[in-house]
C-alpha cells in the first residue's frame, strides 16, 4: 500500500502534471510565472553556495578529522564581513529593481498594453468588461456590453483584453483564475479591478482563494476561453435562458447556497452592479456611495439619525438563518443561529426582512458527514445543496 | 414560562445544554480521553500526596527557572493539541477529493484550521519561546531572577488562562470558524453569531496581557540586571535576540489588544469599526492585525536564531564569528519587521507604489538574515564540530530555513505573490520557516539546556530518531504542498474537486504521520532519559563545554543561581573564566535576598479566565462579579508587604558545599 502510494506520488510529481501556475495560458500569468523563475534563479545564486558550504564545512571541520585546522579564537575578518553583507545586498538590489518595475507593469488596476510578447493590442479592440460579484458561495458574472449574466461560469473570447470589476456581497473573497492572472480580493461595498487576457482556448478553473465561510471549498467556477464565434454562441445560450436578473432575482440569488450549478440570465436590469457594489439591492437601503457623499459633504448631523436603519447591510444573514451555530448543530437539531441574538447586533428589524427568510430553520441538515472514517456515510452531503430545506 | 426563559438566560446567559457537543463522536472520544487522562493525573498526584509540593514549589513559585519550565510544559501540551488538529486537517484533505467528502463537515473542519493556527502561534510557539527566554536569559546575564518575579508568575498564569479558555471551547460551544486572524466582516456578529469568535477574542486578550507583561519584565531584566562588567556588547547573542524579540512584543501586542478590543466592541456593544454597516472598514482590521502579525514572526524566530548561535558556537568549540554584525543584524531585523506588514495583502489592491515599497522592505530583511546564516557558517569554519544532540538540529535548520527564505522572498515580489498568495504554496512557506526555523530551534534548545535544568542529559539515540523524523517528515509533508500551491490549489479548503491532487495530499498526510513519530520519539526520549537518568547524569554543570554563564553554576542551578554574582571580563564569560583558571569560592557566603512565592498570579489569572468565560456566554452577573473581584484582589495585593526573604548564609553554605563535594567526587 505504502509502496504503491510512493510510486504513484513519484510518478505524478515527475510528470509535473498540472502546475498551472508554472504553465499558464494568459499573458499576465505568464509574466508572473517568469518573475517567479527569475527571482528564484537570482536567489539560488546565494542559496546554493550556502547549503553547499554548510555540508562542506560540517564535513571538513568535524571533530574526528585530525587534518582540519582548529582556530578557536578566529572570530573576525573585515573582508569576509564585507562580502557576507554585500552579496545578499547586491542580490536584493537587483531583485528590488525587478520588483519595482514589475509591480508597476503588472499592476492589476492598469489597463493592458499588449496581448502577449511582441503582440500589441489592435487599435479597434475594446476590452470586454465583466462585472464580478462574489456571493455566498458562488460567483456572479455580469456582461454589461451584452446584457447577460451567468453564475459559476464565465466566458471570454481568446486574445481579447478583459476588464474585471470585482466586488462581493457579504464577506471577503479572492477572485482567482490561476491560468489567466493573479488574484485580487473581492470586498463588500468596495471595488477592485483586474486587467487580463487569455491567449489559449479551453476551460480553466477559477476559484475563491480567500476563506469566506462553510461553502468556500466549493466556490469554484469555470473560465471558458472561446474563439469569437464560440463566445457569441455562449452569449446566445445565455440570452435563450429567459430569466431576467433584476433586484428580486438578485436577492433570491445572493442567499447563501453551496456548489451551485451553472445558471444564465438573458437580461440584466440596468445598473444592478452599481446597486450591488453599493450594498443596497434591497429596497429601502441607502447605497454606500450615497453615504460617502453625505459624509464628504460634512455629514448629515442629527438629521441623519433617520438614515441609520438604511445602513444596516449585514442583518439579513442573521435573519435568514443559514449557518449552523457550532459543532453541535447537525445532530442536535438546534436552530441554526441559536436563540440568542449576538449583543453587538441591532435588534432585528422586521420591517426590512423579506418574507420566508426570517423563520429559523427547525430541522437539521441531514447527513452532514459527521461519521468517523470508515463509518457508513450514505446520506448525500448536505453542503452540496441539492435540496434546500426551505426557501434559502 | 416566559419568566422561566428569562431566568435561565439571567443565570446561564446563552449557555445551554446543547452547547455541549455530546452528539459529535470525535469530540466525545476526545473528551473522554482528556477526562480520563485528567482524572488519572489528578488521581496520581493525590495518591502520591503531591498537591502541596506542586502548589508550593511550582504553581506559586516566582523562580524564573520553574516558571520557564511551566511555560515549556504548557507549550508541549498545546503542541500535542495543535498537532492533533494538523493530523485531522491533512487526513480530511487527503480523504475529501472528488466524490468523497471526508469525515469532517465544513463547520467542524473550519474550527480545526482556526484552532490549529491560533494554538500553534499563541499557545505553542509563544509559551515555548517565552519559557526558554525565561529560563536561560537571567542565568546568562548572571542574575538571580528576573526584574519582577511576581509579574513573571502572573504572566505565565495569564498565558495558561488563555490556553485553558481555548481548550474549553472544544467541549463547551465551539471555536471560531474564521481562520486564525479572524478577518471581519466574517468574524463580525452578523456572519459569526456563535460563541467561537468570542472564545477567540477573550483567550487572546487574556494571554496577550501575560505576553506583554512578560516582555516588559524580560527587557527590564536585561537592561538593569546584567552582571558587573557585562556591557551590552558582551551580552550573549541569545540575550540580544531575547531583548530584540521582547522589544517587538512591547510595541506590537498593544496593537493586537486594541484591534481585538475594537472587534469585541463590534460584537458586543454594536459599534461598527469593521462591519459592512454604517461605513465600517474591514481593510482597517487587515492592516491593524498584520501590524501585529508580521513582527510576531520575528518575535518567534529571533530567539530561535539566538539559540542556534549559542549551539553553533558551543559545539564548534569556537567563539561566534562576527558577534558585532550578529548583534546589528538582529537589531536591523527587529526594526525592519515593523515596516513589512502590508505584504500579507498585496492582493487588496493598494496600488503599485505601496505594494512595491512593502515588497522591497520585506526583501531587505533577508539581508541581515543572510548575514546571520553566513556568520553561523564561518563559526563552523576552523571549528571542531561535535555532532551531538543539539547540533544536528542546526544542520537540519540551515538548509531548511534558507529554502523557506527563498520562497518567502518570492512571495515578497508583489506580482509573483498575486499567483501564490493564499495558496498552499504560502502555507508551505510559512510552515517552512516556522517549523524549520522556530520549532527546530526550540527543540534544539531543549536538547541543549535540558541538562542544565534537570542535571542529566537527554538520551541521544531517541533525540536522533526524533530529529530525523521531524526533518524527513517536514519535507515529505511540505514538498507536495508547495507543488499543490503551484497547481493553483488554495488554503483552508475542506474539499478538492480535482482528483489529480489526491496523490499529493496522500503523501502530505503520510508525512504528517512521520512528524507524529518525531513528536512521539521526543516524548519517548524524555521518558527514557528519566529512567536512565543515573547514566546520563552530569555533575559538572557544564556538560557540553559551554561558553556562557549558565554553565558556570550547578545543574539544576540553586534557587539563587549564583552564590556570588560573577564578574564578566569578556564575551563568552564562562569560557573566559575557564581559560583563566577560575576557582569556585569556597566560603564567605552571605545571606541572599530572594522574592517570596505568591498565589496571587494564579488567583488573578483564574479570575480573568472566569471573566472571559462569562463574557463569551453573556453571563453578565458572573462577568461583573469576576471583574470586581479581579480589581479588588489586585488592590488587596498591593498591601502585601511580605514579598521577599533572605536565604540564610548557612543554607547557601550548605548548598555550595554540597556542590563542591559533587565536583570533587567526580574527579
Amino acid at each position: 500500500m505504502l509502496r504503491s502510494l510512493a510510486v504513484l506520488a513519484a510518478s505524478s510529481l515527475l510528470a509535473g502534471c498540472n502546475m498551472v501556475v508554472m504553465n499558464p495560458s494568459g499573458d499576465i500569468a505568464t509574466q508572473q510565472r517568469n518573475l517567479i523563475i527569475v527571482s528564484t534563479a537570482l536567489m539560488l545564486l546565494v542559496i546554493v553556495p550556502v547549503i553547499a558550504l554548510t555540508f562542506i564545512f560540517a564535513r571538513r571541520y568535524r571533530a574526528s578529522n585530525p587534518d582540519a585546522t582548529y582556530d578557536p579564537d578566529w572570530h573576525h575578518s573585515t573582508q569576509l564581513e564585507v562580502v557576507i553583507w554585500t552579496v545578499p545586498l547586491l542580490i536584493i538590489m537587483a531583485l528590488g529593481a525587478i520588483t519595482w518595475i514589475s509591480t508597476h507593469t503588472l499592476d492589476p488596476f492598469k489597463p493592458l498594453s499588449r496581448l502577449g510578447p511582441n503582440r500589441p493590442i489592435p487599435a479597434d479592440t475594446k476590452p470586454l468588461e465583466v462585472q464580478v460579484v462574489a456571493l455566498d458561495w458562488k460567483w456572479l458574472f455580469i456582461y454589461p456590453e451584452y446584457g447577460v449574466a451567468s453564475v459559476n461560469e464565465m466566458a471570454a473570447p481568446v486574445d481579447r483584453p478583459i476588464t474585471f470589476r470585482i466586488t462581493s456581497s457579504s464577506v471577503w473573497n479572492t477572485f482567482y483564475v490561476p491560468a489567466l492572472a493573479g488574484m485580487i480580493y473581492a470586498m463588500p461595498g468596495m471595488e477592485t479591478k483586474l486587467h487580463a487576457v487569455m491567449n489559449k482556448e479551453g476551460t480553466f478553473r477559477g476559484l475563491s482563494a480567500h476563506y469566506s465561510g462553510p461553502g468556500f471549498s466549493r466556490m469554484n467556477f469555470g473560465f471558458r476561453s472561446l474563439p469569437a464565434a464560440g463566445f457569441d454562441e455562449w452569449v446566445a445560450k445565455a440570452k435563450a435562458s429567459g430569466t431576467n436578473l433584476n433586484r428580486e432575482a438578485y436577492l433570491a440569488l445572493e442567499k447563501p447556497s453551496e456548489a451551485d450549478p451553472v445558471r444564465f440570465f438573458s437580461s440584466v436590469q440596468a445598473g444592478i452592479y452599481d446597486v450591488i457594489l453599493g450594498m443596497c439591492p434591497e429596497p429601502g437601503l441607502m447605497c454606500v456611495t450615497e453615504m460617502h457623499q453625505i459624509d464628504r459633504a460634512g455629514g448629515g448631523g442629527r438629521a441623519s439619525e433617520e438614515n441609520r436603519k438604511r445602513l444596516d447591510y449585514d442583518n439579513r444573514r442573521l435573519e435568514s438563518g443559514t449557518e449552523p451555530s457550532g459543532a453541535t448543530f447537525p445532530a442536535s437539531g438546534r436552530p441554526p443561529q441559536g436563540s440568542v441574538q449576538p449583543e453587538g447586533m441591532d435588534p432585528r428589524d422586521q420591517t426590512l426582512s423579506r418574507d420566508g427568510v426570517n423563520k429559523p430553520k427547525t430541522e437539521p441538515d441531514q447527513g452532514q458527514g459527521n461519521a468517523l472514517p470508515g463509518a457508513d456515510r450514505t446520506p448525500a452531503p448536505a453542503q452540496l445543496n441539492t435540496a434546500p430545506p426551505q426557501g434559502r | 414560562m416566559f419568566s422561566n426563559i428569562d431566568l435561565q438566560q439571567l443565570v446561564f446567559g446563552r449557555l445551554t445544554l446543547e452547547a455541549i457537543p455530546y452528539h459529535e463522536p470525535i469530540l466525545l472520544v476526545t473528551f473522554a480521553a482528556v477526562a480520563l487522562g485528567g482524572l488519572a493525573l489528578v488521581g496520581a498526584v493525590t495518591w502520591y500526596g503531591q498537591w502541596g509540593y506542586l502548589w508550593r514549589e511550582w504553581f506559586t513559585s516566582v523562580d524564573h527557572k520553574k516558571i520557564g519550565i511551566m511555560y515549556i510544559i504548557l507549550a508541549i501540551v498545546m503542541l500535542l493539541r495543535g498537532f492533533a488538529d494538523a493530523i485531522m486537517m491533512v487526513t480530511q484533505k487527503a480523504l475529501s477529493v472528488g466524490e468523497a467528502q471526508g469525515y469532517l463537515p465544513p463547520h467542524h473542519y473550519d474550527q480545526i484550521f482556526t484552532a490549529h493556527g491560533t494554538i500553534m502561534i499563541f499557545f505553542m510557539a509563544m509559551p515555548f519561546v517565552t519559557g526558554v527566554m525565561n529560563y536561560i536569559m537571567p542565568l546568562q546575564i548572571g542574575a538571580r531572577d528576573v526584574a519582577f518575579p511576581f509579574l513573571n508568575n502572573f504572566s505565565f498564569w495569564m498565558t495558561a488562562g488563555g490556553a485553558i479558555l481555548t481548550m474549553l471551547s472544544l467541549f463547551v460551544g465551539e471555536f471560531a470558524r474564521t481562520g486564525w486572524l479572524a478577518y471581519p466582516p466574517l468574524s463580525g456578529a452578523a456572519y459569526s453569531p456563535g460563541v467561537g469568535v468570542d472564545y477567540y477574542i477573550w483567550s487572546l486578550q487574556i494571554a496577550g496581557v501575560g505576553t506583554t507583561l512578560s516582555a516588559i519584565n524580560l527587557i527590564a531584566t536585561i537592561v538593569k540586571m546584567r552582571a558587573p562588567g557585562m556591557t551590552m556588547m558582551k551580552l550573549p547573542v541569545f540575550c540580544w535576540t531575547t531583548l530584540a524579540s521582547n522589544a517587538i512584543i512591547v510595541t506590537i501586542f498593544p496593537v493586537l489588544t486594541a484591534t481585538l478590543a475594537l472587534l469585541a466592541c463590534d460584537r458586543y456593544v454594536g459599534t461598527h469599526f469593521f462591519t459592512n454597516d454604517y461605513g465600517g472598514n474591514s481593510m482597517l482590521y487587515m492592516n491593524l492585525i498584520w501590524i501585529w502579525g508580521h513582527p510576531e514572526v520575528y518575535v518567534l524566530v529571533l530567539p530561535a536564531f539566538g539559540i542556534y548561535s549559542e549551539i553553533v558556537s558551543t559545539f564548534c568549540g569556537k567563539r561566534l564569528f562576527g558577534y558585532t554584525s550578529m548583534v546589528y543584524a538582529t537589531a536591523v531585523i527587529a526594526l525592519v519587521s515593523w515596516l513589512t506588514w502590508l505584504h500579507h495583502f498585496f492582493t487588496m489592491g493598494a496600488g503599485a507604489n505601496v505594494n512595491a515599497f512593502f515588497g522591497i522592505t520585506t526583501m531587505i530583511i533577508s539581508i541581515p538574515t543572510g548575514a546571520k546564516v553566513f556568520n553561523w557558517l564561518f563559526t563552523m569554519y576552523r571549528g571542531k564540530i561535535r555532532f551531538e544532540g543539539p547540533f544536528i538540529w542546526v544542520m537540519g535548520f540551515i538548509p531548511t530555513f534558507v529554502l523557506g527564505g527563498l520562497t518567502g522572498v518570492l512571495l515578497a515580489v508583489p506580482p509573483a505573490d498575486f499567483v501564490l498568495h493564499n495558496s498552499l504554496f504560502l502555507v508551505a512557506h510559512f510552515h517552512n520557516v516556522i517549523i524549520g526555523g522556530v520549532v527546530f530551534g526550540l527543540l534544539a534548545g531543549v536538547q541543549y539546556w535540558f541538562p542544565k535544568a534537570f542535571g542529566f542529559r537527554l538520551d541521544p539515540f531517541w533525540g536522533k530518531v526524533s530529529f530525523w523524523c521531524w526533518l524527513v517528515g517536514f519535507w515529505v509533508v511540505f514538498t507536495p504542498i508547495y507543488a499543490l500551491g503551484l497547481m493553483g490549489e488554495t488554503r483552508r479548503t475542506q474539499h478538492f474537486d480535482d482528483p489529480s491532487v489526491q496523490p499529493y495530499l496522500m503523501v502530505a498526510a503520510f508525512g504528517a504521520f512521520i512528524i507524529m513519530a518525531g513528536i512521539l520519539a521526543f516524548v519517548v526520549q524524555l521518558l527514557v532519559s528519566i529512567l536512565r537518568r543515573e547514566q546520563l547524569r552530569d555533575l559538572t554543570g557544564d556538560p557540553w563545554g559551554g561558553r556562557t554563564l549558565e554553565w558556570s553554576t550547578s545543574s539544576p542551578p540553586p534557587p539563587y543561581n549564583f552564590a556570588f554574582t560573577p564578574v564578566v571580563h569578556d564575551l563568552d564569560a564562562w569560557w573566559d573564566m575557564k581559560k583563566r583558571g577560575h576557582e569556585r569560592p569556597a566560603g564567605g557566603f552571605r545571606p541572599i535576598h530572594m522574592p517570596c512565592n505568591t498565589a496571587m498570579g494564579m488567583t488573578l489569572a483564574a479570575l480573568s479566565t472566569v471573566l472571559g468565560f462569562a463574557l463569551v456566554w453573556y453571563v453578565w452577573w458572573l462577568a461583573a462579579l469576576s471583574l470586581i473581584a479581579l480589581i479588588a484582589v489586585s488592590i488587596r495585593h498591593t498591601f502585601n508587604y511580605h514579598t521577599s526573604f533572605y536565604i540564610p548564609a548557612a543554607e547557601v553554605n550548605r548548598l555550595e558545599a554540597q556542590r563542591a563535594a559533587q565536583l570533587v567526587g567526580r574527579v
